[in-house]
Formats: C-alpha cells, sequence, structure tokens
C-alpha cells in the first residue's frame, strides 16, 4: 500500500516558548485537494514553514512519501517534490516572466546543468504552454517587476506548476484579487487537484466553497475539526472561534 | 486578429558581433594605444587594465550576485604574491647566496619548504588563479554554507583581510614583511624591467582582459546568470525552487577571487612590487567603488569604472595631490544618490529621455510593441474607437 503523500504525527513547533504548532496531527492521501482554514495565528502560515523545511520541528514528524523531512534543507525538499507559493507574490521581479519560468521548470538544479545544458526542447514547450495557460503570453518578455499584482500571482502559481511537484503548497492564492481573477484561480486549482496532492490556506469563504471538498480548521496550533465544508461550517466548536460570530461574517472581507 | 510570435529562448552563446567588438577594441588596445600614449600613460594603461580584470570579479559577486566582498585584496594580494615569488627565486648566477635577497637580509639560510613549488614557472603561474580561486572557495563555502548573508558577509571579509594583512605584514622571513617582494630581476629569462617585456606583460594583460570579459559574460547572459540575479534578489526564494544557493555562490566566490589574483599578478609585474599594502582596506572597498561608478550588473560599466575612476585619481592628484581622497568621496556619494545604477546604467535606461530634454524632443513614450497583440487591448481599443474616442 503506498503511503499516504503527507503524515504530521505529533507536530509541535515553539518559539521561544510559544507553541505555534500544538501536538498537531494531520494526514493526506495522494490527489487530495484540501483547505486549511482557521483565524490569525492558528498557525497555518507555520505549518507550511515546517512541511517547506524553512522551520524545523520541536517535536513530532512530518513524513512526506514515507519519508522523514527532518534531516532535509529547503531545496532538498523541494526537489522531492514539494512546491510553494507564498502569500505574497514572491516572484524574481527583475528576470522576465519567461525567466522567471524557466529557473523553476528546470528539472536539473545543479550548478554545472544550469550553466551547461541549455533547456530542453519539451521543457521550452512546456514552459511556452504555461505562459499561454497563465495568460502572461503578451508580456512574457516583461521584467516580473512591471506586472500587476493579480498577473504576479499567477506567474507563482505558474512558477509552481513549472517545477511540476506531487504536493503543492498554496497560501491564500486569491488574496488582493478581483472576483473574476479569484474565479479563474479557482478553476486552475481545481485542474491542477486531477493530478496533484494540494493544500490549500485560505481566509475567502467563497472561495473555499468554490473549490473545498475537505476542510481542516487549524486553531491554537492543532487540528480543530475537519470535514466538508458544511459539515465546518455547522460545526459549534468552529463557529465559537471565530468569535461566536457566523464563519462568513469575520473572514469574507478579503486580505489588502 | 495578430497573432504573437513564438516565443523565444535565446542561445546561450555569445554573438558573433560582440566577439567581433571585443576582439577590435583588444586590438585597438595592443597596437593603436602604444603609439598614442606617451610611455607614462601607457604605464598607468597598463596597471588600469589589470584592475579592469579585478573589477569584473567584482561586479560578477556584487553587481549580479548580491555578495559584496570588501576583502577582495587579500585574492588580488596572493596573485601578486604568487609571481613575485617566482621571480625572486631567479637568483643570478654571480650571488651569494642561492636564497631571494632579502631572506639572507634576515639571516634565513634555508629556503622555507613553501617556496620550493615556485621554482617552476608553471606552478607559479597556476598558483595565480588557484590559490585565490581555492582560498575563496573555501572561506566561501564556511560562510555560505551557515547562511551568513548581507553586512554580516561584508564585514567577514574585512576581517579577514585584517588577519592576511597582519599575517604577511609580520612575516619578514617569508615574505619580508612590510616592504613585500620587489626588486624584480629576471622572469623566464628575460629582464622583467625592460620596455619590450613590459609591453608583453601589457598585451597579455589586454588579452586576459578580454578573456575574462568574455568568461563573465558567458556566465551571467544564461540560465546561470538569471539564477546569480534571482539569489540576489530573494534568496529563500531560490531554495523554494529546489536549488541551492550556496554551491552557486561557492562558485562565482571562486571565480571572483581567481580574476583578482590575475588582475593582482599582471599589476605586480607592472609596479614591480606587492607588499601587504595591496591588502589596505581601502583599497579593497576603491574596488568596489569603481564597479557602483562604472555600473553595477554591468560587465562593461565594471571596466569602465575601473578605467575612468582611475584615471581621475591619476590626473587629480597630479594636479591637486591634496584633494583625491575628498573627490573620491563626493564621487561616491554623487554615484549612491544620483545614479545608483551607475554611469552605464544612466547610459542604458535614462540617457535618452535626457538627450531628447536637451534638444527640446517629445518625449518617446514608452511602450511594448508585443503588447499591441494583446488580445485585451484590442478588444479596449476597438470599443473606444466604436465610441469615437480613441485617436487612431
Amino acid at each position: 500500500m503506498t503511503p499516504p503523500i503527507l503524515e504530521i504525527e505529533d507536530l509541535t513547533v515553539s518559539f521561544d516558548g510559544f507553541n505555534a504548532l500544538n501536538h498537531l496531527s494531520f494526514q493526506m492521501e495522494t490527489g487530495e485537494l484540501r483547505v486549511i482554514i482557521g483565524p490569525n495565528g492558528a498557525g497555518k502560515t507555520t505549518f507550511l514553514d515546517v512541511i517547506t523545511g524553512k522551520v524545523k520541528p520541536t517535536q513530532g514528524r512530518v513524513l512526506f512519501k514515507g519519508r522523514n523531512l527532518r534531516r532535509y534543507s529547503e531545496d532538498q525538499i523541494a526537489r522531492f517534490g514539494i512546491g510553494r507559493k507564498f502569500q505574497t507574490p514572491r516572484v524574481y521581479l527583475n528576470l522576465t516572466v519567461r525567466e522567471n519560468l524557466e529557473l523553476a521548470g528546470a528539472r536539473q538544479k545543479g550548478v554545472l546543468s544550469t550553466l551547461l545544458h541549455p533547456l530542453p526542447k519539451p521543457d521550452r514547450e512546456r514552459i511556452q504552454a504555461l505562459i499561454e495557460t497563465i495568460g502572461l503570453r503578451p508580456k512574457a518578455n516583461f521584467p516580473a517587476g512591471l506586472l500587476s499584482h493579480g498577473e504576479k500571482q499567477w506567474l507563482e502559481i505558474g512558477m509552481l506548476v513549472a517545477q511540476s511537484p506531487d504536493l503543492l503548497l498554496v497560501d491564500e492564492p486569491v488574496a488582493g484579487l478581483t472576483d473574476e481573477e479569484t474565479r479563474l484561480t479557482g478553476e486552475l486549482l481545481v485542474a491542477l487537484a486531477e493530478n496533484h496532492s494540494i493544500i490549500v490556506i485560505e481566509h475567502d469563504m467563497e472561495f473555499v466553497r468554490q473549490i473545498a471538498r475537505t476542510v481542516t480548521v487549524l486553531h491554537e496550533g492543532s487540528v480543530l475539526c475537519e470535514g466538508s465544508i458544511e459539515e465546518v461550517q455547522n460545526d459549534p466548536r468552529v463557529i465559537e472561534v471565530y468569535l461566536g460570530a457566523p464563519l462568513e461574517e469575520p473572514t469574507s472581507q478579503k486580505q489588502p | 486578429m495578430p497573432k504573437l510570435p513564438k516565443l523565444s529562448f535565446p542561445k546561450h552563446r555569445i554573438s558573433a558581433p560582440e566577439l567581433g567588438v571585443v576582439a577590435a577594441l583588444a586590438l585597438v588596445l595592443i597596437f593603436i594605444m602604444p603609439l598614442v600614449l606617451p610611455g607614462f600613460r601607457l604605464d598607468l594603461l597598463h596597471r588600469y587594465l589589470a584592475l579592469a580584470i579585478v573589477a569584473l570579479g567584482i561586479d560578477l559577486i556584487w553587481g549580479f550576485t548580491g555578495l559584496l566582498s570588501l576583502g577582495h585584496g587579500i585574492f588580488f594580494a596572493l596573485g601578486g604574491y604568487a609571481i613575485a615569488m617566482h621571480i625572486k627565486l631567479q637568483v643570478p648566477a654571480g650571488a651569494a647566496s642561492p636564497l631571494p635577497d632579502f631572506m639572507t637580509l634576515y639571516g634565513v639560510t634555508e629556503l622555507p619548504w613553501f617556496w620550493y613549488p615556485f621554482y617552476s614557472f608553471a606552478f607559479a603561474a597556476v598558483a595565480v588563479v588557484l590559490i585565490p580561486a581555492l582560498l575563496g572557495a573555501i572561506l566561501g563555502y564556511l560562510v555560505f554554507r551557515n547562511r551568513i548573508r548581507g553586512v554580516y558577509f561584508s564585514i567577514l571579509t574585512q576581517a579577514a583581510i585584517i588577519v592576511f594583512f597582519n599575517f604577511f605584514n609580520g612575516q619578514q622571513k617569508l615574505f619580508n614583511g612590510t616592504n613585500g617582494l620587489t626588486d624584480f630581476q629576471t622572469l623566464l629569462g628575460v629582464p622583467v624591467r625592460d620596455a619590450q617585456t613590459q609591453y608583453w606583460f601589457y598585451v597579455l594583460t589586454v588579452i586576459f582582459l578580454a578573456l575574462a570579459y568574455l568568461l563573465c559574460r558567458w556566465l551571467t547572459m544564461g540560465r546561470f546568470g538569471r539564477l546569480l540575479v534571482a539569489i540576489r534578489d530573494d534568496e529563500a526564494r531560490v531554495r523554494f525552487s529546489g536549488y541551492n544557493p550556496t554551491s552557486y555562490k561557492v562558485l562565482v566566490f571562486a571565480i571572483s577571487a581567481a580574476l583578482a589574483g590575475i588582475g593582482g599578478a599582471f599589476f605586480t609585474l607592472r609596479t614591480g612590487i606587492i607588499s601587504p599594502r595591496a591588502m589596505d582596506i581601502a583599497f579593497s572597498i576603491e574596488m568596489v567603488i569603481w564597479v557602483a561608478v562604472g555600473g553595477r550588473a554591468s560587465l562593461i560599466g565594471a571596466i569602465l569604472g575601473a578605467l575612468l575612476v582611475n584615471f581621475a585619481r591619476s590626473l587629480l592628484s597630479e594636479q591637486f595631490a591634496d584633494i583625491w581622497l575628498f573627490f573620491q568621496g563626493a564621487l561616491f556619494l554623487i554615484v549612491v544618490l544620483a545614479l545608483p545604477t551607475g554611469i552605464v546604467g544612466w547610459l542604458r535606461t535614462e540617457s535618452h529621455l535626457f538627450l531628447a530634454r536637451l534638444l527640446g524632443r517629445p518625449q518617446p513614450l514608452a511602450t511594448y510593441p508585443e503588447l499591441e497583440l494583446d488580445p485585451e487591448i484590442q478588444y479596449e481599443r476597438d470599443v473606444l474607437k466604436q465610441e469615437g474616442k480613441h485617436p487612431s
């Protein structure tokens, strides 16, 4: 039997005595699209930091395809097949759209192959197609610094896809996007979920409803509950942690 | 609707025209300049071309990769010492002692062990490149592996250069201490200070500068170069894309150190002396100023900066010996405040606007030809046209 793509056991991360994650356990099967929600400070971003190796667990284990990630650095973990999109788009502003995607999409990440081997033709075609998909063909040779916020978000999602990871971690992909862009991003993620495992962290409940199958709610560094969007929304504990208000009210505002 | 052309992926190859221009400039320097310039100026030009090789290395690590080294004097000096040690071992046949002259002065009776390999010219020539490169690689590995970056990296390079300065300064018996290695006699059997020999050193310097330029150009033009810029702009992000920045930084740091070593060797051959003064902190900072003035992340800028700042220095200090340091400070301030991208950066982005304003021409409108083909823009243009608002 294949192990679950991601398995987290009794994970605790503390910063100077403060437990950002507190005995958290989590499991996800290959091919799943999982949405993680939770109030501010629930530990959502730390959760991604631990999976990608930016933060090492104080206690507990993170297993990716059955492999304990503790010993590995961020770049090794990325090469194992975990890709991450950041909350605020982080693209290389001085490089063009094409160059951004080329760096992310190159299969060989070693010094010598980067220096000596041109990108093979299938990779170039893949990147060309990706640029069309994210709608940036007319701006392919622009420095990414000239793109709008929404275009940067899309470019970063494109970079994530170019990396062709098995597990995509997507942190607030629709923050600051227009409704139309949000809808398109949702469609893109659902399409990607056909052949990737994806974790999405999001505040925007409209958006969560569009894409979610299973939702995990984090609260104070632990999993509060898990289930379909309806189950979660009707769970009294969830309603309580969102300040006793209905789930939508405090979260429907988008991040600036 | 016109269709956008297929996306082009540039080849990682230096184009023939560029090679031609580099070769032509090298030929001008080799054949024309000696005829045009008086001997004294040619001497200076030779020194500054050697320094330009160093500047290329600084640009590679600072301009492209964002590593501000304030200790490149170490590598410069090591290159200089390597070639000088070989020359000092060319003891004339009639000399009283087979040791380099300064050693007898300090009562050394046996050649220190590490001097022996420098009897071989081939070893010395390789050492000019390899010793700085290896040291750069080792230092770089230790520093970059521990993720020391930014200002902490710069401070470490300063600490390193003080260590090296004190070591060389204190070792009279090994390196003649403060006085350094000087009084060169022969190299490969020809007198070093001979005008003809110096001309050949000059030719070699030009050739090595051209090669160094082409090497740096090749390194920075392709995907590797883009990755250096990515490391400069957002190193953490590079890790999450699956690259380990350490190996990239170690490699460019070692190459940069090797270039400083080559520059130091040619500079030493011209000036006839290498001493711990080459490891003065001020000199290492000057190297950075050349690149800042010429234009960071522009290889032409690095060469231009090294030549311009140094010629300005020699002209000014001929006229007003006292004010050069003030001028250098002012120059650095002006560049930082008014020309943050250096001379070449300004030429690239703003000079045409400035010229247009000067000539009273209308300012050219910035636009992107490929945008004209964007279907959305086409659509909006059509809508505007229907409403009768669009000028065309």
